[in-house]
Parts: structure tokens; C-alpha cells; sequence
């Protein structure tokens, strides 16, 4: 009866070898890996830095920056950042709205109703139009969407352009098929059973559809959401295109205005740095920074205990 | 009773007639962008518009803009594939599922979240200014190569993964090291699945302007002396540090300046090629893909 208590044969006939210790593929493949940790601590302390200057550096007061008022060329400047806090919130929120009943929609259409040959057509054109770059989305925007806006849309003396609502349905377009493709992936994930058994029970497709298969999704179709805003609320350049660039606050839909993103995209080319203004741009790069954490916080929250699918 | 049945079936039969409606309507829209750009763009798109320089007297070419697209293009691969594919190793094969590699993962995520708008950004204060970079290629690579690695990273972790633990198995059992299986049973097997990846995430960085703008450059180049073969002149265009500014960020930068009244010939058949690549990139994916499955396949059957 020979007793090797816990090793394996070939570590008591040789012993663990020297490259077996020290395993340098694993390491090497390790350090890979973990440039990435490295690179959000990088970029974290970069914005955050340059973000904290407006205060340390300019000594610009806090009602300053929080006011409603951006004129970086008047005296005394100002310099208020919530004309485009709220723009940008507004742009993402009525872009969701729009993108949503279109994406769950065509995401059960895909998972549930389409024949395979639909599904061979619409899987394809979903990852084209994801690809479609934002620049030509943008160019889009200025040449067919304002002019139609303009002509089709407005009533007494109130006229639809460049505007928030322009900037809304370009970036609707924008999240449309990354809200797609992960909606119809959870909406697939959902047990065949249960819809098994509801239509066994006699109810019709749609009944299922609504009463079994959505609610049963739901968590998912919220996530496929929030991560579609995640997008709406960084994009830059489309949305600029087609906003108006018009720092104030906005009053209805059909305002032009303005967006951190936007902001930011024209006017860094203008300051110098060092002055107030263009540390007040980098604020603005750093509220975007913490919006975009904190809807990975919220996806993560969403998404606990399972395993994320974006 | 029956009333209530004739309710259900008819709002079925409208459900239905929706989602449908919605899905042509969808593919319709993106159906009706390819062909509108096709016809935008005849009369201009042509091998000489590819090729000749812009000129602000006639519609000019998009030569060099484009020769810049593709410059940031492989310069940005050539930072992320190996290092993806390696890190990419790691988290399939050598991770489990402790905290060190929930921390990568976290990190992963974060950067991806990241407005590409924040990165230029970054690249700018990093590369450009601290650096000294300057406007460049090599700015512009590395600040795309920020989001892209931890897509290039995740992309072969599934592409590893999708192995199955067979091989993993029967090669051990063989007597293989762990790193011998990695190399020559996984790594072979999952090479489809990532050449499929990169040819995809190639087309993303293609169309990628809003990180470029602060640190590739917003100078139009009027001419390239590709005779030039200097790299450390940055009036090369083969030099990592000429200034670059690629074929999406010119579409961004017509607009805002205005160049006369070739404006809109030009943007229109620049994001014709634009879409075109995109949809070049996409098949060009899949036709890879599955030469390459059926070759794995072959090869191992």
C-alpha cells in the first residue's frame, strides 16, 4: 500500500520543475490583462485632476458653476453648467423614450414572431446599423432630418430645427439596435417552458408575449435600457450636429441648446489651458466621467448575481 | 364568452401586424440610408476622389484623409490584438473567479462606459500635452487603443472560452502542460472567433471620430509626399507623428467650417464610404469567420 498523501505521481517522482513554479505564461498573460486596471486609474486621476481645477487653480465659487448662466466671454465670465447638465439629460431620457417601444418591440418581433428567414435579414442589419458611424449620422441629421423637421413640423410662428427634439431622434437611431440586440438576447434566454405552458393553457401569442415572456425579461429589458442611455449620454458629435449649440436652458422641444458633450467638442479647440474656461470644460468632462459610472453602478446593480451579457 | 376569445385573437392578430410593422419599418430606415448615400454620392465617388487631395477651388479627393483612416486604423491594432489576445489568455484560461479578476472585469467595464468624447480628452491632456506627442497618429492610436483593448481583451476571453473543455482535457490528459494546450489545441481552435472580432471592432474604429478630434489632429493636409520615408519627420505620412486627421473627422470638421459650395458633395460621398466600409467590414467578418472554421474544423477532424 504506497501512500503519496496528496500528490499527485508526478510531483513525487520529480518534484513541481522550475518552470512549473514559476509559471511565466501565467504571469505574462496576467500583466496583460491587468493594463487595464491600470489604465482606469490613469484616466480616473487624469480627469478628475484637471476637473478639480476650476476650483483649486480659478477659484471659480461653486453658485458660479451651478447657475444657469454660461458666458465665458462676458464680465464678469460665468460659468454654469446646468444648461447643459439638463440638456443632456433631456436628450437621453426623450431618446430612450423614442428607442425603447421600437427596440423591445423589434427585439420581440426577432425572439418570438419572425420566421427564420426575417430573422436571417433583421440579425444582420442590426450589427450594420450599430456600426454606422456617428459622423455620418450626424451629417444625416443636418442634411434630411432638420430640413424635414423644419418643413413637416411646427405650427404657429413655432418652428422644429436644429433642436433638442432633432438631437433626441438622432440619437433614438443611435441606441436603437445596441438596445435591440441585448433585449432580444434576454428575451431569448427566457425558459421555452414557460411559454410551453402558457400555451398550453389556451392563451394566444401575444397573451403569452405579454403576460409570461415580458415580465419574466423584464430586469433584462431595463439593463438593454439604461446601457442604451449609457450610450445616448456620451455621444458627442451627432447630437452636436443637430442640437443648435445655444447654451441655455431649454423650454420645449423644439429649443435649440446644448449638451456637456457638445460643449465640449466645440469649445476646447478655443481655450488655452490654465484659463477658468477651459477648466470649466474639463468639469464638465469629469461630471460625464461620474454619469457614465454611475450607470455601470446601476447595470451592475441590475444585473447582480448574473452574468452581464453587454 | 366567445366575445371575450374574439378580443384576444384580435388583439393578437394586431400585436402581430405591430411587431411586424416595426421590423420593416426598422430595416426599412436602414435600407433607405444605404441607398440614399449610393445615389448622394454618384458623380463624385470615384477611385480618383479616393485617391487625389482636397482643394478648396473644386471638389477636392479625401487621398490623404482616408490614407490617415487606415494609418490609426492598423496603427491602433497593432497596439490591441496582441495585447487583447494575451490578456484575452489569461482571463479564459488562468483566471477563475476570485476578486483579481472581478477588479479586471470592473475595469473593463468602466473604460468601455467611458464618452469616447472623455477619452479624446484624456489622450489630450496624456498623450498630446504630457507627452509630447503633439496632434498625431501615434495620439490618436493610443486613445483609441484605450477603449479598444478592453474590447480586444473580452472578444478573445469569449472566443476562448467558446472552446470546448474537451480539448482542453484531452490534451492534458496527453500529458501536455497547461501552456502547451493553451498554444496548440485552444489558441488554434478560438483563432475564427477572434480574426471575426477584430475585422468587426476594425469597422468601429474606421467610423471613430470624437476621441480623434483632440488628438489626431483637425489640420486638413492639402498633400502627401509619400516618397518621404522618414519616420521621425512628421511631414511623412508614413511617421506615427504626423498629424492626422482621418475620413470621419473631416465629415465633423466640413460641417462646422464650411469649405464652399463642394460641402455637401463631399460629406455625402465621404460617409458613402463610410457606410460602405462598414458594411465591407461586416461581411468581410463573416466570410473570414467561417473560411477559417471550416480550415479549424478541417484541420482537426
Amino acid at each position: 500500500m504506497t501512500s503519496f498523501a496528496g500528490n499527485s505521481p508526478a510531483q513525487v517522482r520529480r518534484g513541481l520543475s522550475w518552470a512549473e513554479r514559476i509559471d511565466l505564461p501565467r504571469r505574462l498573460t496576467f500583466a496583460a490583462a491587468a493594463i487595464v486596471v491600470l489604465l482606469v486609474a490613469i484616466l480616473l486621476g487624469f480627469i478628475t485632476w484637471n476637473g478639480i481645477q476650476v476650483f483649486l487653480h480659478s477659484h471659480i465659487p461653486l453658485e458660479n458653476l451651478l447657475s444657469t448662466r454660461w458666458e465665458p466671454l462676458a464680465d464678469p465670465q460665468a460659468f454654469g453648467i446646468l444648461p447643459f447638465v439638463v440638456g443632456t439629460a433631456g436628450v437621453t431620457v426623450l431618446a430612450a423614450l423614442i428607442a425603447t417601444p421600437l427596440s423591445v418591440g423589434l427585439a420581440i418581433f426577432m425572439a418570438e414572431i419572425a420566421p427564420d428567414w426575417a430573422r436571417r435579414i433583421v440579425q444582420p442589419a442590426m450589427e450594420v446599423f450599430v456600426g454606422i458611424p456617428s459622423v455620418v449620422w450626424g451629417w444625416l441629421g443636418i442634411t434630411i432630418l432638420v430640413p424635414f423637421l423644419r418643413q413637416n413640423l411646427g405650427w404657429a410662428g413655432f418652428k422644429f430645427g436644429f433642436s433638442l427634439f432633432a438631437g433626441a431622434l438622432v440619437l433614438a437611431m443611435m441606441i436603437l439596435p445596441t438596445v435591440t440586440t441585448i433585449a432580444y438576447d434576454t428575451i431569448k434566454a427566457v425558459p421555452a417552458e414557460l411559454r410551453g405552458g402558457s400555451l398550453a393553457l389556451g392563451t394566444t401569442r401575444w397573451q403569452t408575449i405579454r403576460h409570461v415572456v415580458l415580465p419574466a425579461a423584464l430586469t433584462g429589458l431595463v439593463t438593454a435600457v439604461v446601457l442604451g442611455m449609457m450610450r445616448a449620454a456620451g455621444e458627442a458629435l451627432a447630437v452636436q450636429m443637430v442640437i443648435g449649440n445655444r447654451p441655455l436652458m431649454p423650454t420645449g422641444l423644439a429649443d435649440p441648446m446644448t449638451t456637456l458633450t457638445s460643449q465640449i467638442t466645440l469649445d476646447m479647440g478655443n481655450t488655452v489651458t490654465g484659463e477658468p474656461w477651459n477648466e470649466a470644460l474639463w468639469l464638465m468632462g469629469l461630471v460625464l466621467l461620474a454619469i457614465s459610472f454611475a450607470f455601470v453602478s446601476l447595470v451592475r446593480w441590475l444585473t447582480r448575481g448574473r452574468e452581464i451579457g453587454a | 364568452m366567445t366575445s371575450r376569445i374574439g378580443r384576444s385573437l384580435l388583439a393578437d392578430r394586431i400585436a402581430t401586424i405591430i411587431l411586424w410593422s416595426i421590423a420593416v419599418f426598422v430595416v426599412g430606415i436602414l435600407g433607405a440610408i444605404i441607398i440614399h448615400f449610393l445615389l448622394a454620392s454618384v458623380g463624385t465617388l470615384s477611385l480618383d476622389f479616393l485617391t487625389s487631395d482636397p482643394s478648396r477651388s473644386e471638389v477636392g479627393g479625401v487621398g490623404p484623409v482616408l490614407w490617415n483612416s487606415f494609418y490609426i486604423l492598423v496603427l491602433t491594432m497593432l497596439i490591441t490584438v496582441p495585447l487583447g489576445l494575451v490578456g484575452g489568455i489569461y482571463m479564459a484560461e488562468y483566471a477563475g473567479p476570485g476578486r483579481l479578476a472581478n477588479i479586471i472585469r470592473l475595469s473593463q467595464e468602466l473604460i468601455s462606459s467611458v464618452p469616447s468624447i472623455v477619452v479624446g480628452l484624456f489622450g489630450l491632456a496624456f498623450f498630446v500635452v504630457a507627452f509630447h506627442w503633439n496632434f498625431s497618429a501615434l495620439s490618436g492610436a493610443l486613445a483609441l487603443a484605450v477603449f479598444n483593448l478592453p474590447l480586444m481583451t473580452r472578444l478573445s476571453e469569449q472566443a476562448l472560452r467558446a472552446v470546448p473543455s474537451g480539448e482542453r482535457d484531452a490534451s492534458l490528459a496527453l500529458g501536455a502542460t497547461r501552456w502547451q494546450t493553451i498554444r496548440n489545441v485552444v489558441l488554434p481552435l478560438a483563432i475564427p472567433g477572434i480574426v471575426t472580432g477584430i475585422v468587426l471592432t476594425s469597422g468601429r474604429i474606421f467610423g471613430e471620430a470624437a476621441a480623434l478630434i483632440f488628438t489626431a489632429g483637425l489640420s486638413t493636409p492639402s498633400h502627401y509626399d509619400f516618397a518621404n520615408l522618414n519616420l521621425a519627420d512628421p511631414a511623412s505620412p508614413w511617421s506615427p507623428f504626423h498629424s492626422a486627421t482621418t475620413l470621419s473627422v473631416y465629415i465633423w470638421k466640413l460641417n462646422s467650417e464650411g469649405l464652399g459650395d463642394f460641402v455637401r458633395q463631399i460629406a455625402d460621398s465621404s460617409s458613402a464610404i463610410l457606410v460602405i466600409a462598414v458594411l465591407v467590414f461586416n461581411l468581410g467578418a463573416r466570410g473570414l469567420g467561417r473560411v477559417l472554421q471550416r480550415r479549424v474544423s478541417g484541420a482537426s477532424s
